[in-house]
């Protein structure tokens, strides 16, 4: 490694051979890391810069910044648990069938045949500690000021991934089918009815009509829309499945790149001026 | 020993009620605030911290707060109200000590090192790791020990009492007890959204941006912490521990009776004004029967912004002016419009402890009710 060599100060005893040399030397892990040992500043710069996650950091970052009393790691958890939900998600998608006849056995079946079959628990606890830390870390942002500019458009970035989050829950709370999905479910979204305008049960939506026909009834409001039928039912399980495995993912997925972007284009972690 | 602690009990399930659980969260909120200095003391934090702790234990003792402390979903919200607890002591300790150091001439915690950018490998990396290391051990262990919750097949026969929305929406289910659907399922959400994103544009004040301060910013705190802390962590507790049956009240330590019944004698502003007052009928027409109610939403939302402003009635007056000179017009009546709506909720609740009151305007010809 000619780069150790030439950056290694005098004081620093040369490292030692690792019988692992000969693989740092080959050339298929020179064409991955394009770093040599990360014992001086350069490759620690280079860890970063050569690797699209590692990436998503910046090289150096103000000493305030790293703190774990100034940012709780919350938002950096927030994403973590994220990506621990994509993956038990994952494999929960094959073993479950979102229709009525299937889902709740499937979920049975789960629990009882499938060894390891931990990350329902995963996926469930996983949720509901997601909720809780998006929380904690918006309430950290407001508390160290952080929404003042420069960074105003990323608390918005952020308060959009949090109604996501919450309805990253609320979609996958319906999908075990059991007694506490549908009616939590229910409740949840009979609050639709009593949109303004578009719900049937909404102040004005009854001045929505053609002659003496009314437009927004219970068959075609927004409850309808979102719950394919006049109840939770099967319609409604299907739509809230792709919502929840496909659509709303998607969505904070990509928020969550412009999210980190605008961190670094916002001058890194916020700190005194 | 069995009788202090039955007398212990009846006193939490008192202080529990809704009157004055809220009106005990909302001097907590801002009392916090005030003597700042006072309470981060983290002899005084923690001492606080077990003795609300050991509360938790000794509650579990009772058999109907373990029935519902241990439900599997509800063992998130308890979690979340220590951790509520002790990061806002965090937030706040840390505050506290950039303000005595900012009023010593000292650089506050935010600013020792300020010319050095340290490397984000190792140091980040590794806090990251470590963090993301025990956090996965902690997910493992949870979900060995705590089985996911799974009830009976789903059945739109059977509707289970209490029927409750996901923890998580439990403060909006809360607010249905004093607004109709279209206010707290529809408009209250919607204007939560709005005011979030608005909180930017609507704080002028330069100070306190990427540091921790309480001084600086003790207006934007408190207030903050009134709709995050109370109106939203505080009533998804009460959601969950305190609303039984029918979504009746019941204290912590209460068994859950279906047949409670409450005494129901709300009553709307029309009647309150007509028939209890004037001791006349409902004239018939909604807008003469509603009129003063109408009134008294459009003062309030219209008037009262302008009134803080132009009448210099009390301090009040004087800080709601100063404010929108800081901030402008636009960015005044939009923050005074947010805040009066937030404000509703608590309002209401005061009216219907204090009056019955059940409507302000009840117009169910056009399910319009607030
Ligand atoms: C799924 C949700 C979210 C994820 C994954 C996420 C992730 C992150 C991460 C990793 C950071 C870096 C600093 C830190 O860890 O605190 C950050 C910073 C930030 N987040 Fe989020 N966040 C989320 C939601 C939110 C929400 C709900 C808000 C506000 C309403 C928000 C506003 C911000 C702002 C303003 C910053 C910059 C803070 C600073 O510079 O000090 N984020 N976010």
């Amino acid at each position: 490694m000619a780069d150790d060599k030439e950056l290694r100060p005098a004081h620093v005893p040369k490292r030692q051979q690792s019988i692992f040399q000969p693989i740092y030397d080959s050339q298929i892990w020179q064409s991955i890391f394009r770093h040599g040992w990360m014992d001086n500043d350069r490759n620690r710069a280079l860890v970063i810069i050569t690797n699209v996650f590692m990436h998503l950091h910046p090289v150096r970052i103000r000493k305030s910044g790293v703190m774990l009393s100034f940012t709780w790691c919350m938002g950096g958890l927030s994403f973590f648990l994220f990506l621990v939900e994509t993956v038990t998600g994952v494999l929960l998608m094959f073993y479950y069938r979102p229709t009525a006849e299937y889902a709740y056995v499937d979920i049975v079946a789960l629990r009882e045949h499938v060894p390891l079959g931990l990350f329902r628990e995963m996926h469930r606890w996983g949720a509901h500690a997601m909720v809780i830390i998006v929380w904690l870390h918006m309430f950290r942002v407001f508390l160290t000021g952080s929404y003042k500019p420069p960074r105003e458009f990323n608390w918005n970035v952020g308060v959009i991934l949090l109604v996501l989050t919450l309805l990253l829950s609320f979609t996958g709370y319906l999908l075990p089918w059991d007694q506490l999905a549908i009616w939590a479910v229910t409740v949840g979204t009979n609050m639709a009815r009593a949109t303004p305008l578009l719900g049937h049960e909404g102040p004005g939506a009854m001045f929505i009509k053609v002659g003496d026909i009314s437009l927004v009834h219970a068959g075609s409001d927004v409850r309808f829309g979102l719950l394919g039928g006049r109840f939770v039912g099967e319609a409604t399980l299907l739509r809230f499945y792709v919502l929840h495995c496909v659509a709303i993912p998607l969505g904070a997925a990509v928020l969550m790149a412009v999210h980190f972007w605008r961190i670094r284009k916002d001058g890194g972690i916020s700190g005194p001026m | 020993m069995e009788a202090a602690s039955d007398t212990l009990k009846m006193i939490i399930n008192k202080i529990c009620e809704p009157e004055p659980f809220f009106i005990l969260m909302v001097l907590w909120c801002f009392a916090s605030v005030i003597w700042a200095d006072k309470w981060v003391k983290p002899k005084i934090a923690f001492t606080m911290m077990g003795a609300f702790f050991l509360l938790y234990l000794f509650s579990l003792t009772d058999s109907n707060f373990y029935s519902i402390a241990t439900k599997g979903d509800n063992i998130p919200i308890i979690a979340m109200l220590f951790m509520s607890v002790y990061f806002t002591w965090l937030g706040f300790w840390r505050g506290v000590e950039n303000d005595k150091r900012k009023a010593e001439g000292r650089p506050m915690i935010e600013e020792e090192g300020k010319e050095v950018k340290v490397l984000v490998w190792p140091h980040l990396i590794y806090i990251e790791f470590i963090v993301g290391i025990f956090c996965t051990a902690l997910l493992v262990v949870w979900s060995i020990v705590i089985m996911a919750p799974l009830e009976e097949p789903a059945s739109s026969a059977a509707t289970p009492n209490p029927s409750k929305a996901p923890w998580y929406f439990l403060g909006l289910q809360e607010m249905l007890v004093y607004f109709d659907p279209w206010m707290a399922g529809v408009v209250a959400p919607s204007l939560i959204i709005v005011g979030l994103m608005a909180i930017p544009y609507l704080d002028k004040n330069p100070k306190g941006n990427g540091y921790y301060t309480i001084k600086e910013r003790w207006f934007a705190i408190s207030f903050f912490n009134f709709g995050y802390l109370v109106l939203w962590m505080a009533l998804i507790f009460l959601g969950t521990v305190m609303r039984g049956p029918n979504w009746n009240f019941f204290g912590p330590f209460d068994y859950w009776d279906v047949h409670k019944q409450p005494v129901l004698n709300n009553l709307n502003l029309s009647e309150l004004f007509f028939i209890k007052t004037l001791d006349m009928g409902l004239p018939e027409h909604w807008l003469k029967r509603e009129a003063l109610g109408i009134a008294l939403t459009v003062i309030y939302l219209f008037v009262l912004p302008v009134l803080f402003d132009k009448v210099p009635f009390f301090k009040i007056g004087e800080f709601f002016k100063k404010m929108r000179i800081e901030m402008g017009a636009v960015r005044y009546y939009t923050f005074i419009f947010l805040f009066l709506t937030m404000m509703s909720l608590p309002i209401k609740m005061v009216l219907r402890w204090t009056v019955n009151l059940k409507y302000v305007v009840a117009i169910p010809e056009y399910f319009f009710n607030i």
